[in-house]
C-alpha cells in the first residue's frame, strides 16, 4: 500500500490561516482559518455560496486566494519561488464533473500525470494504474473510454487517477452531487475505504451520512466563514449555532 | 384548409419553380456554341496528362504545405492571444487584423517581388516559395481565430484536472487542451482546407514555370495555347474532384472521432 502517508510529527497537512477571496466586488471567502491534520477526514458542508469549494479549490492554489496563508505540510504554497506543480502532485484532488480526459483511454488518464510529472516508466506506471483501478472495482475498465462509463464509474475513475500520483491527501469538491442516486454509493464506499487506509481527506459534500459516519470532524460554512465545527455526530444531532441548525432542518 | 395539405401545395410551387428554372435554363442556351468553346475532346486529350501529373500534383502539394505552415502558424497565433502577457495579445491582434485585411493576391505579390527587393531576403524556392510563403501566413492568420475559439470550447475543468495533478501549464496545453480543441475546430479547419485548394490559384502572380504551374495557371496558359477554353472546364472538374472526396473524408472522420467521446 502507497496510499497511506507518513504523518510528520506536529505539522499539520494543510493548515490555512485568514483566508480571504474576492472575486471582484464580491467577497466569497471573508477570513476562514482551518486545520487538517495528518489522517483525518475533514468535511465541509454548507449553503451554494456559502464559499466551502472556494476554500477547497485554494488549498491546491486553483483559486488565488486574495490574502491569509495557506500551509500544506508544513510548506508555504502562497510563496512565489515555490514550485507549485511539485506540490499539487502530492495533493489529489476529485472533481463534482469528474474531469476525465475524454481523448485519453482510461489507463491513460491514470498514466499521463504519473509519466509527465513523476517521470515514471510506461510500465511501472501501468502498475500503478492497475492497483488503483483495482482499488475502485473497475480493472475491467482499463481500455475503455470515459463517455463509454457512467457517472459513478468516471467519478471512481477520477479517484484512481489522484491516487495514481500517491498523494499525501485529497481533496474532494462535491464529489457525488452531479451523480443520479443510485450511483452515489459506490463512490461513498470507495472514499470510505480510502478514510479507513488512513488518507488525509478534506470533503465538501452534501452527504451527511457520509460526514457523520466517516468524518473525523465537520465544519459549517455560511456566507464565507466558518461557523460552526466540531465532531460530525455532535455538529448534526446538537448544534450550536442557529444558522447551523436552519441549514440542518433543510438538508436532514 | 387542413395544415399538410396546405404543406403539399407549398412543396409542389417549389418543384414547379425549380422545373421552369432549368427549363429557362437550358432552352435559352447555346448549347452548340458551348460545346465548341468547352467540349474539345482532342484540346482535353492533349491537355489532361500534364494537367494531373503537373498541375493537380501542384495544386495538392502546395495546399498540403499551406495548411501545414498555417496550422503551426494558426496555434502559435491563438496561444499568443490567449496569453497573459500583454504584448504577446498584441501583437496577435495586430497580425491577425493585417493579413486577413488584406487580399491574399497582394500579399502574395509583396512576398515574391516586395521582400526580395526592400530586405534582400530571398525565399528558399523562389518567387513560388514566396508566394507559398504568403499563403502560410495568411492562413494562420485565418486559422489563428478558429483554433482560439477550439481552445476556449474545451472545458475549463480539464486544464484545472491536469493543473491539480501536477502537470505544468505547457504540458496541460499540449496533453490535454489542444487534442480536444482540434475536434472541435474539425469543421473550421476543413473550410479553411478547402479555401486554401482555390487560393493556391493566386500563385500566379508571383509567376511560374511549368513545373511550378498549378492548375488554374495551368489551364489558362491551356487556353491560349489551344486557342478554346475546354481547359477552363477541366480544370473546374479537377477542383471538384480534389474537393468534394476531402469534404466527404473529413466528414466520416468526424462521426468516428465523435463515437470515441
Amino acid at each position: 500500500m502507497t496510499a497511506a502517508p507518513a504523518p510528520v510529527a506536529g505539522i499539520p497537512a494543510i493548515e490555512v490561516v485568514a483566508l480571504h477571496k474576492s472575486f471582484g466586488e464580491l467577497e466569497v471567502l471573508k477570513g476562514v482559518d482551518l486545520t487538517v491534520d495528518p489522517g483525518q477526514v475533514v468535511c465541509v458542508i454548507g449553503p451554494s455560496g456559502s464559499g466551502k469549494s472556494t476554500l477547497l479549490r485554494c488549498v491546491n492554489r486553483l483559486e488565488e486566494p486574495t490574502s491569509g496563508g495557506i500551509r500544506v505540510e508544513g510548506i508555504d504554497i502562497l510563496d512565489p519561488e515555490i514550485d507549485l506543480d511539485r506540490i499539487r502532485a502530492r495533493i489529489g484532488m476529485v472533481f463534482q464533473q469528474f474531469n476525465l480526459f475524454p481523448h485519453l483511454s482510461v489507463l491513460r488518464n491514470l498514466t499521463i500525470a504519473q509519466r509527465r510529472v513523476l517521470g515514471r516508466s510506461r510500465a511501472e506506471a501501468a502498475e500503478v494504474a492497475r492497483h488503483n483501478l483495482e482499488r475502485v472495482g473497475l480493472m475491467d475498465k482499463v481500455d475503455a473510454y470515459p463517455a463509454h462509463l457512467s457517472g459513478g464509474q468516471q467519478q471512481r475513475v477520477a479517484i484512481a487517477r489522484a491516487l495514481s500520483m500517491d498523494p499525501d491527501m485529497m481533496l474532494f469538491d462535491e464529489p457525488t452531487s452531479a451523480l443520479d442516486p443510485e450511483l452515489v454509493g459506490d463512490v461513498l464506499d470507495v472514499m470510505r475505504d480510502l478514510a479507513r487506509s488512513g488518507m488525509t481527506m478534506m470533503v465538501v459534500t452534501h452527504e451527511m451520512g457520509f460526514a457523520r459516519e466517516v468524518g473525523d470532524e465537520l465544519i459549517f460554512m455560511d456566507g464565507g466563514a466558518i461557523v460552526e465545527s466540531g465532531r460530525p455526530r455532535e455538529v448534526l444531532s446538537d448544534p450550536q449555532h442557529a444558522r447551523t441548525q436552519a441549514f440542518l432542518s433543510k438538508v436532514l | 384548409m387542413r395544415r399538410t395539405t396546405q404543406r403539399r401545395i407549398r412543396q409542389g410551387v417549389l418543384y414547379l419553380v425549380f422545373a421552369a428554372a432549368v427549363v429557362v435554363v437550358a432552352v435559352s442556351a447555346d448549347w452548340e456554341r458551348l460545346k465548341t468553346n468547352f467540349l474539345q475532346v482532342d484540346v482535353a486529350r492533349d491537355q489532361l496528362p500534364e494537367m494531373i501529373t503537373i498541375a493537380a500534383k501542384n495544386t495538392v502539394l502546395f495546399t498540403i504545405i499551406a495548411f501545414s505552415g498555417g496550422l503551426v502558424l494558426g496555434v502559435l497565433l491563438a496561444l499568443m492571444k490567449l496569453s497573459t502577457v500583454l504584448p504577446y495579445r498584441w501583437l496577435a491582434v495586430a497580425y491577425i487584423e493585417l493579413f486577413r485585411g488584406l487580399p491574399a493576391l497582394l500579399t502574395i505579390f509583396a512576398m515574391a517581388y516586395v521582400l526580395p527587393i526592400a530586405f534582400q531576403v530571398h525565399v528558399p524556392g523562389g518567387t513560388v516559395g514566396a508566394g507559398l510563403l504568403a499563403l502560410i501566413l495568411v492562413a494562420g492568420a485565418y486559422m489563428a481565430e478558429s483554433i482560439r475559439a477550439g481552445i476556449q470550447g474545451v472545458p475549463k475543468g480539464q486544464a484545472e484536472a491536469a493543473r491539480s495533478l501536477g502537470m505544468p501549464a505547457g504540458r496541460t496545453m499540449v496533453s490535454i487542451v489542444l487534442p480536444q480543441a482540434f475536434r472541435i475546430v474539425i469543421p473550421p479547419l476543413t473550410n479553411e482546407f478547402v479555401l486554401l485548394i482555390k487560393d493556391t490559384s493566386l500563385l500566379f502572380i508571383a509567376g511560374s514555370t511549368l513545373d511550378t504551374k498549378e492548375i488554374t495557371t495551368f489551364a489558362r496558359d491551356g487556353v491560349i495555347n489551344s486557342n478554346n477554353s475546354t481547359p477552363l472546364l477541366m480544370a473546374a472538374m479537377l477542383y471538384l474532384l480534389i474537393t468534394i472526396p476531402l469534404t466527404r473524408l473529413v466528414a466520416v472522420l468526424e462521426r468516428r472521432l465523435g463515437r470515441s467521446r
